[in-house]
């Protein structure tokens, strides 16, 4: 367990230096408000329409498939550590469950689900 | 090692990182795309008329940051605007913690391992850790209420799942050559030599102890047995930080600055720090899995302390070889941020399509064809040495 302390040690330093540089600009900073320089900017422009509304999510796909190779890679990394003891019986297990998933990003490849347009 | 003494590895870390790393990052930056666009670069600032070619922009750079006005704009969300920046640099600065700069030595009865946590799933931690800066660049875009800000984000989104999966796969090879996600476990691996024409002897083909297969003898660093691991993987973290030729979410030219759009003074700052202390990150990972860590080619660690020793005591030689296994750690994280710098400068921005096709066209094939090739030589080398 000590091995934590270190670590625990490292996340509240980082996060300190981060918080108090935060905390500085706020304090440090000036403040001259005014309703033009609160605007988002837009080219100069007034804001013609606003970001918060529905937006076409054509990556869905990617998303997709994404968490099917994460879950992959969630079986991939304890089969990796543990390699040379399985042997060959291992490697082909393994090989059989990369067939399959690949099948299926060929297919996704070939329907045109990875193209961006 | 005793909980105490990780108090001064852990400082020592972040000292570096925080205090030297990070503000030289700014320099580098500068410095280096000067010298590649044949121009001078910072060389301005100066405390009493010392200039010190430049190095004292990234202190003027602070004060300016800090003592600018802190906006927000009418209609984003203040909390999250302020929450972003810090969740986008936090994972950056405390990702170091379980890369080793360092072996483990013993001094004065006591012993020191220069790994801040030595944790066995080192690598995933890592990974884990990164993965949360996303949530805060795409927090930014949101919380902005700025079209602009809104298409940055989103393009962060589809970036980093295209590219974690690459990433993480690419890594696999060297977790099956080294059989361990733990980074010190993989630094001392690192140290053994391998005789590259050895299967001609395991074959039967010359005698045992020929000369020239004793001859060529390699380090076992990760970039000689996964050479093309270490490009997938490399490619991946550049992706994944999200800087020049990947810059796809900021993309000045297009979406002007992206997700950070709507930010100033030091919250502006803190999204740059995160990137370039992420280059430093990438650099030790890199360095720590490809490019054998703290080792030094052909000296292992017990060789070195057994050569100090007998000038200068055992307790002052493992002082000196944790010294020159520092320097030689923070060496090769040098050139790799050149290296990274390099590209940042050379290559011009991806198109998006381009950036998607990369990560799912050609990066996971060509790492899970990398599984496939690593598992059967793995396999195959065994045999022959039996």
């Amino acid at each position: 367990m000590s091995e934590y302390a270190g670590l625990g040690l490292f996340i509240a330093l980082g996060t300190a230096l981060v918080l108090m540089f935060v905390l500085l600009t706020t304090l440090l900073g000036p403040r001259l408000r005014f309703a033009e320089k609160q605007e988002p900017f837009e080219c100069g422009e007034h804001q013609v329409v606003s970001p918060y509304q529905r937006f076409n999510v054509k990556f869905y796909m990617v998303a997709l498939s994404f968490i099917i190779f994460d879950v992959e890679m969630v079986f991939l990394y304890p089969w990796a550590v543990v390699f040379r003891d399985l042997g060959w019986f291992g490697f082909f297990a393994m090989l059989i469950f990369l067939f399959v998933l690949t099948v299926g990003l060929a297919y996704e490849w070939l329907k045109g689900g990875l193209d961006w347009n | 090692m005793e909980v105490g003494a990780y108090v001064p590895v852990a400082l020592f870390l972040f000292a570096v990182i925080a205090l030297v790393f990070a503000p030289l990052m700014t320099w580098v930056e500068r410095k280096q795309s000067a010298l590649m666009q044949d121009r001078i670069g910072a060389n301005r600032a100066d405390i009493l008329g010392i200039k010190a070619i430049g190095l004292l922009h990234p202190i003027a750079d602070a004060i300016k940051m800090i003592t600018k006005e802190d906006t927000v704009p009418d209609g984003g969300d203040r909390l999250l605007h302020t929450l972003a920046p810090i969740i986008a640099t936090v994972p950056a600065m405390i990702s170091f913690a379980v890369i080793p700069y360092g072996g483990s030595y013993q001094a004065w009865g006591a012993e020191w391992d220069l790994v801040v946590a030595d944790l066995d799933y080192g690598v995933l931690y890592i990974f884990a850790v990164a993965s949360l800066a996303t949530y805060g660049n795409v927090l930014a875009g949101w919380a902005s209420n700025n079209n602009w800000g809104m298409l940055g984000g989103i393009r962060v989104a589809a970036q980093m799942i295209s590219y974690e999966v690459a990433m993480g796969v690419s890594a696999v090879g060297v977790f099956m050559i080294f059989g361990t996600l733990r980074l010190t476990d993989m630094g001392f691996a690192q140290q053994e030599t391998f005789r590259l024409l050895g299967f001609v002897e395991h074959l039967g083909w010359v005698g045992a102890g020929t000369w020239w297969v004793e001859l060529i003898k390699i380090p076992m660093w990760g970039i000689f047995l996964q050479p093309l691991a270490f490009f997938l993987f490399l490619t991946a973290l550049m992706a994944e930080n999200k800087r020049a030729p990947f810059d796809i979410p900021e993309g000045e030219s297009e979406i002007i600055a992206g997700y950070f759009i709507e930010y100033s003074g030091m919250k502006f700052g803190l999204f740059y720090m995160g990137e370039w202390v992420e280059v430093v990150v990438i650099s030790g990972l890199m360095t720590a899995m490809f490019l054998g860590g703290w080792s030094i080619p052909y000296l292992p660690d017990d060789v070195l302390v057994e050569f100090l020793r007998h000038g200068v005591g055992l307790n002052m030689a493992n002082v000196l070889a944790m010294i020159a296994h520092v320097a030689t750690f923070f060496l090769k994280v040098i050139v790799l941020i050149w290296f990274q710098q390099l590209i940042r400068w050379s290559v011009p921005r991806f198109r998006y399509d381009q950036v998607m096709n990369l990560g799912w066209k050609i990066l996971l094939p060509l790492s899970l064809a990398n599984i496939v090739i690593t598992g059967l030589g793995i396999l195959i080398i065994g045999e022959i040495m039996n």
